[in-house]
C-alpha cells in the first residue's frame, strides 16, 4: 500500500472535531441536549478513526449546508 | 371526554410482549377442546369442541354459557388444546436456534465462562438504565461470542453444530458425519436447561419468556369472537378460516394421540407429529416459504390464518388501525365553477341533506333550530336527528308531528342540523401526496350533483375535471372546526412550504386574459371598464383615462392596476420575453418588463411569471406575504372573476386557422427538410467511406448517430425558428404558448411545421426488424426517414410509416409515467414511514421519538419555507429595488 489517506482531507468529508469532555459538557449545556439524545457514530467509522475518538466521545461536525452557509452536528462515539 | 363515565384516562408507559406459558394458557382457558366435531346432526355445537357454547357467544337472544352476558357484551373466551406431542412455534425458531447454538448441549449453561458471565451481567444491567438501544448492540456481541465458542466453558463437552432445515426442523451434525433430527420434545428439554441468569446474558427475560414455552406443548384456542361461522341466505352454515384451521389441528392431533397410545410403530407416530407440526405452523402463519399453503379442501382459496390477518395492507395494522371508513364523508366528480372563492366548495344539496354538523340548542339560536326541526331530513335547511341532554338520539325520519317535537327543544339539547353555507369542511383529492391535498373550504350548498371548486385550486390538489373524483369531510366538534379553520384553510396554503412560492394562482385562462388585458393597445371604454370592475365587486372610483377624447378610454393596465394593493412594488421579466441578447428594460418591443410601482402597473403585460401558479417570487405571493392571506384571497376571487369576463367580451378561439403558415414559410420548412435530409445521407455516405471524424470515446457507428442526431435536432429548431418568426402574438395557439398559459413553442411547431425525431430510449428508433424497424425501408438504412424522423406536421398528416414511429415514441412516455408513478408512490410510502415521527422540539431542535437529535436547527437554518421568500428568509435585492424606488429612482 502506498501512502495512508485520510478522509479528512477529502473535499467531501466535512471536518470532524473530537471534543474534550470540557467541551462535550459545555456545549451540551448551551444547547440543553442530554448525551443521551445525541445521534451516534460508530467508532469504527473512517471519520471518528481519523479524529482518534473513542467510545464515549463527542465529534462536532461542521458542514457546508446550502441553507445555512455553515451548519454544526454532534455524533456521540460508540463501540463498534 | 365522557365525564359522566368516570373513567380515568391514564398514559401507557410501556408495552412488554412476552411469551404464554402452557400454565397461563390453560389459566386463561375456560374449557378443553377434547372433539374435533364442532356441531351434531341437529346443528347444535357439540360441547368439547371447537363451537363450544362456553367459548362466547354471537348469536343474538343467547347468553353466553360462561359470563352470562349478551353477544354485545361477550368479550369471549379462549379454551385450549392439549397437544398429544410438542411443535415448535414457527415464530419463534429463530430465537431457537440461537439459544440452542449458545447454550450447551449437555450442561444447558451459556457458552460463556463465569467470570465473564459477571462482568457482562453487570454492563447489561448498566446499559439498561439509560441506553437501552446500547444494551440492544451488546447483547447482539454476547450472543456471538457465545455461538462462537465450540466447547463448553462449564462441563467442558463439547458443542456440535445445530443446523436449522427451514422452517422448523432441527439437526445435529455430531461426530463423523452423523445427523440427528432433534425431536420439538428434545429441544424443549434443552431450552428448559438453561439457566434464567444465563437468559438475561442473551436478552430474554425469563420471567415473561421461559425459552421452552417457545416449544408448544397446549395451544390457546381463540374464542369464537374471532372467527365467527356466517350462515348463508341459502341457509348453510360457512366456517371462518381459522376454525378450519383448528378443526385440521384437532383432528391430527387426535391420531396422533391414538396411535400413541395405540402402540403404532415409531414411523407412523413421526409422520403425525410432523404433519401436526404442519399444521400448527400454517395455523399462525399460512406463508411460510419453504412449506405447501394450507387450502380450502384440496386445491380450494388458500387460508387467511393470523399472521394473514395482521400482514399487508388490507390486515389490521394498515387497513383496520391506520386506516378506516368514515362517517361525515361524501365522495362525487368535480367541475369548475370560477365564480365561487376559491375558499369554497360547491356542495350538492342532496349532500348537505345527508351531511350534518351537531350545534347546540342556546337562547340565542333556539328558533332558528325549533324550525330546522320543524323541516325535517327532506326539506333543506332541515335536521336528521336530535339529541336530549340525556344522551338519547331522536331520528326525524320516523317522527310523526316534528312541529310538536321542536316545541320540546330546550337549551341543552343538540340538533344535527344539515350542511349549509359557511360551515367549514374538509376537501381531498388522492393521491394525498402533500399537506396541500387536504384542505378546508368554506360550504357553498349548490344545485346538480358535483362538488364545484375554484379553478386556482386546481394545482394544489391536481385536479382537472376528465372525470376527478374528491372526497368532503365534515368536522364535528369545535376544535377540528377551529383548527380546519386556522390552520388548514385554502387561503392559508397559497404559499407551498415545497419551495416557498405560491402554489395557487391564475392557470389556464386567467393567464391569457391578464395578458390580454394588460398588453399594450387594450383599450376599454366606459362601459366595458365599469362591467369588467363591477363583475368583481370593485367599489372605488374610475381612475384618470389615458383618452379623454373624443372617447373616455382606460387602459387594461389602468383597470388591472385596480386590484392591487397600493404599497405594491414589482419588477420582473415576463414569461413572452424574447431573451433579446440586450434587455432594452423599460423600452422593451414586446412589453415583457413588468414594472409595478405603487400598486401601479406602468410597464409590462402580465403573463404567468407575473400572477401563474407554481411560479415563485410574483405579485401573489407578494400580496401574500405583506398584506395578508385574507387580501392573497380577495385579490384572485375577484381578479380572475374579472378576467374572465373580459375573456368572454374579448373573445378568444384557436382553431386550425392559428396553425395556417404563409405559403412562402411552409416552403422554408419543406426546403430546410430537405436540406437536412440530404446533410444526413451526406453523413451516412461520408462515414461509410470512412471519412468521418471519430468523436472521442465513441465508436464509428455512435459517432454517426450523435452527428445524425444534432443534425435532425438542429432541423426541428430552425423549424421552430420559421414558425416563431411568421406566428407572432397575434396568433391565439402563440399567446397560449408565450404566456404559459398552455402549451409551448415545440407543441405549435409540431402542429404547423414538423414533428421532427421520434425516439425510443433516447435514440432514434432502431428495433424492430431486422437491420431496420420497418419493411418498408431496405435493411441498413440509416437515414433520417427509416430511423423514425417525421417530416409532415399533425395538420398536414402524417403517412403510416411515420404514425407507427411517433405511436413507439408515444408508448414509451406512457409506460415511462406508469412506472415513475408506481416507484415514487412506493417511495414516498417508505420515506413517511421512516420520517413521520420527527417533530420540530420547542427548542428549536428536529428530534426522533426518542427524543433523539436529528437536526440542531430544523433545516440547518430554522427557517419554515412556507413563511419565507422562495426558501430565503429575505428578499434583499427587492428590498434595495424598493428603496432606491423610494429614494428617486424613477423611469
Amino acid at each position: 500500500m502506498g501512502r495512508k489517506f485520510n478522509v479528512l482531507d477529502h473535499e467531501y468529508v466535512p471536518k470532524h472535531i473530537k471534543l474534550t469532555k470540557e467541551e462535550a459538557k459545555r456545549i451540551l449545556r448551551d444547547l440543553n441536549i442530554r448525551i443521551s439524545e445525541l445521534p451516534w457514530i460508530l467508532s469504527s467509522d473512517p471519520a471518528a478513526k481519523a479524529v482518534g475518538a473513542k467510545p464515549g466521545d463527542v465529534i462536532l461536525i461542521v458542514r457546508k449546508s446550502p441553507t445555512a452557509g455553515e451548519a454544526i452536528a454532534l455524533r456521540l462515539v460508540i463501540p463498534g | 371526554m365522557n365525564a359522566s363515565s368516570g373513567d380515568e384516562l391514564k398514559a401507557i408507559k410501556a408495552i412488554k410482549f412476552g411469551v404464554l406459558s402452557p400454565e397461563t394458557i390453560r389459566r386463561m382457558a375456560v374449557m378443553a377442546v377434547v372433539t374435533s366435531d364442532t356441531y351434531d346432526e341437529d346443528g347444535t355445537p357439540v360441547r368439547g369442541g371447537l363451537m363450544d357454547r362456553r367459548l362466547g357467544t354471537i348469536e343474538p337472544g343467547v347468553r353466553c354459557e360462561t359470563c352470562g352476558n349478551p353477544p354485545q357484551t361477550c368479550p369471549g373466551h379462549f379454551g385450549y388444546l392439549e397437544l398429544a406431542r410438542p411443535v415448535v412455534h414457527v415464530e419463534f425458531v429463530k430465537i431457537i436456534y440461537m439459544l440452542l447454538r449458545a447454550t450447551c448441549r449437555k450442561c444447558g449453561r451459556i457458552l460463556i465462562s463465569e467470570d465473564k458471565i459477571d462482568k457482562y451481567l453487570e454492563r447489561i444491567e448498566r446499559l439498561g438504565k439509560r441506553w437501552p438501544l446500547l444494551q440492544h448492540r451488546f447483547v447482539e456481541q454476547v450472543r456471538k461470542e457465545a455461538l462462537k465458542t465450540t466447547e463448553c466453558p462449564h462441563c467442558h463437552a463439547p458443542q456440535y453444530k445445530v443446523r436449522l432445515e427451514k422452517p422448523y426442523s432441527f439437526y445435529e451434525e455430531r461426530s463423523e458425519g452423523e445427523v440427528v433430527k432433534l425431536t420439538p420434545s428434545d429441544i424443549r428439554s434443552r431450552l428448559e436447561r438453561i439457566l434464567n441468569r444465563d437468559l438475561m446474558l442473551l436478552g430474554i427475560d425469563p420471567e415473561y419468556a421461559r425459552p421452552e414455552w417457545m416449544i408448544l406443548t397446549v395451544l390457546p384456542v381463540p374464542p369464537i369472537q374471532i372467527r365467527p361461522s356466517i350462515t348463508l341466505e341459502t341457509g348453510i352454515r360457512s366456517e371462518d378460516d381459522l376454525t378450519h384451521k383448528l378443526v385440521d389441528i384437532v383432528r391430527i392431533n387426535e391420531r396422533l394421540r391414538a396411535n400413541i397410545e395405540a402402540g403404532a410403530p415409531q414411523l407412523i407416530i413421526d409422520d403425525l407429529w410432523e404433519l401436526l407440526q404442519y399444521h400448527v405452523s400454517t395455523y399462525f402463519d399460512n406463508e411460510i416459504p419453504g412449506i405447501p399453503v394450507a387450502r380450502h379442501r384440496a386445491g380450494g382459496r388458500p387460508l387467511r390464518t393470523l399472521a394473514q390477518r395482521l400482514k399487508g395492507k388490507e390486515g389490521r395494522f394498515r387497513g383496520s388501525l391506520s386506516g378506516k371508513r368514515v362517517d361525515f364523508s361524501a365522495r362525487t366528480v368535480i367541475s369548475p365553477d370560477p365564480n365561487i372563492s376559491i375558499n369554497e366548495v360547491g356542495v350538492p344539496i342532496e349532500i348537505a341533506k345527508i351531511l350534518t354538523v351537531p350545534e347546540k340548542v342556546t337562547v340565542w339560536n333556539i328558533d332558528e333550530m325549533k324550525k330546522l326541526v320543524e323541516n325535517g331530513p327532506d326539506n333543506y335547511p332541515g335536521a336528521n336527528y336530535i339529541i336530549r341532554p340525556d344522551g338519547s338520539r331522536v331520528d326525524l325520519r320516523y317522527v310523526r308531528d316534528r312541529k310538536a317535537l321542536a316545541e320540546t327543544l330546550a337549551p341543552g339539547y343538540v340538533v344535527e342540523r344539515h350542511l349549509r353555507n359557511g360551515d367549514v369542511v374538509l376537501f381531498n383529492r388522492q393521491p394525498s401526496l402533500h399537506r396541500m391535498s387536504i384542505m378546508a373550504h368554506r360550504v357553498r350548498v349548490l344545485p346538480y350533483k358535483t362538488f364545484r371548486l375554484h379553478l386556482a385550486v386546481c394545482p394544489p390538489y391536481n385536479a382537472d375535471f376528465d372525470g376527478d373524483e374528491m372526497n368532503l369531510h365534515v368536522p364535528q366538534n369545535e376544535e377540528a372546526r377551529a383548527e380546519a379553520r386556522i390552520l388548514m384553510q385554502v387561503q392559508e396554503h397559497i404559499i407551498t412550504p415545497r419551495y416557498g412560492g405560491p402554489i395557487i394562482g391564475a392557470i389556464h385562462d386567467y393567464i391569457t386574459a391578464a395578458f390580454l388585458l394588460t398588453q399594450r393597445g387594450t383599450l376599454l371604454d366606459k362601459k366595458t371598464a365599469a362591467r369588467l370592475l363591477y363583475s368583481a365587486g370593485y367599489k372605488g372610483d374610475l381612475p384618470e383615462p389615458v383618452i379623454k377624447w373624443p372617447k373616455e378610454y382606460w387602459t387594461g393596465k389602468q383597470i388591472f392596476s385596480l386590484f392591487m394593493p397600493k404599497t405594491l412594488y414589482f419588477k420582473k421579466i415576463a414569461s413572452i420575453c424574447a431573451k433579446c441578447p440586450v434587455c432594452t428594460k423599460f423600452e422593451c418591443p414586446y412589453d415583457a418588463f413588468v414594472v409595478v410601482q405603487e400598486g401601479e402597473l406602468l410597464v409590462g403585460a402580465i403573463d404567468k411569471n407575473s400572477i401563474g401558479a407554481e411560479k415563485p417570487e410574483n405579485i401573489i405571493q407578494l400580496i401574500v406575504r405583506d398584506h395578508g392571506t385574507d387580501k392573497g384571497r380577495e385579490f384572485m376571487d375577484t381578479l380572475f372573476r374579472m378576467l374572465l369576463l373580459f375573456l368572454d367580451l374579448r373573445g378568444f378561439t384557436m382553431g386550425l386557422d392559428c396553425l395556417k403558415i404563409p405559403k412562402e414559410a411552409e416552403t422554408a420548412v419543406e426546403k430546410l427538410a430537405e436540406r437536412g435530409e440530404k446533410e444526413v445521407e451526406e453523413l451516412i455516405e461520408a462515414a461509410r467511406r470512412g471519412e468521418l471524424e471519430q468523436l472521442i470515446g465513441k465508436t464509428l457507428e455512435e459517432t454517426l448517430e450523435a452527428r445524425v442526431m444534432e443534425k435532425l435536432s438542429a432541423v426541428r429548431e430552425e423549424a421552430s425558428k420559421i414558425v416563431n418568426h411568421y406566428l407572432g402574438l397575434s396568433n391565439e395557439a402563440v399567446v397560449m404558448a408565450a404566456t404559459g398559459a398552455r402549451a409551448n413553442i415545440v407543441n405549435i411547431t409540431q402542429m404547423v411545421a414538423l414533428l421532427g425525431q421520434q425516439s425510443v430510449r433516447g435514440q432514434r428508433i432502431k428495433r424492430g426488424y431486422l437491420n431496420r424497424p420497418l419493411t418498408h425501408f431496405k435493411p441498413g438504412d440509416l437515414g433520417a426517414r427509416a430511423r423514425g424522423f417525421v417530416y409532415n406536421s399533425f395538420s398536414k398528416g402524417l403517412t403510416p410509416t411515420e404514425f407507427f414511429f411517433h405511436a413507439m415514441g408515444g408508448r414509451e412516455g406512457l409506460v415511462d409515467t406508469a412506472v415513475r408513478t408506481a416507484q415514487s408512490g412506493y417511495m414516498q410510502r417508505r420515506l413517511i414511514n421512516a420520517l413521520q415521527d420527527l417533530h420540530v422540539a420547542y427548542d428549536g431542535t428536529v428530534r426522533t421519538a426518542q427524543n433523539k437529535v436529528v437536526q440542531l436547527r430544523y433545516g440547518e437554518d430554522g427557517i419554515d419555507p412556507s413563511r419565507s421568500e422562495h426558501g430565503r428568509p429575505v428578499n434583499i435585492d427587492r428590498i434595495i429595488e424598493r428603496i432606491l424606488f423610494e429614494e428617486g429612482e424613477r423611469p
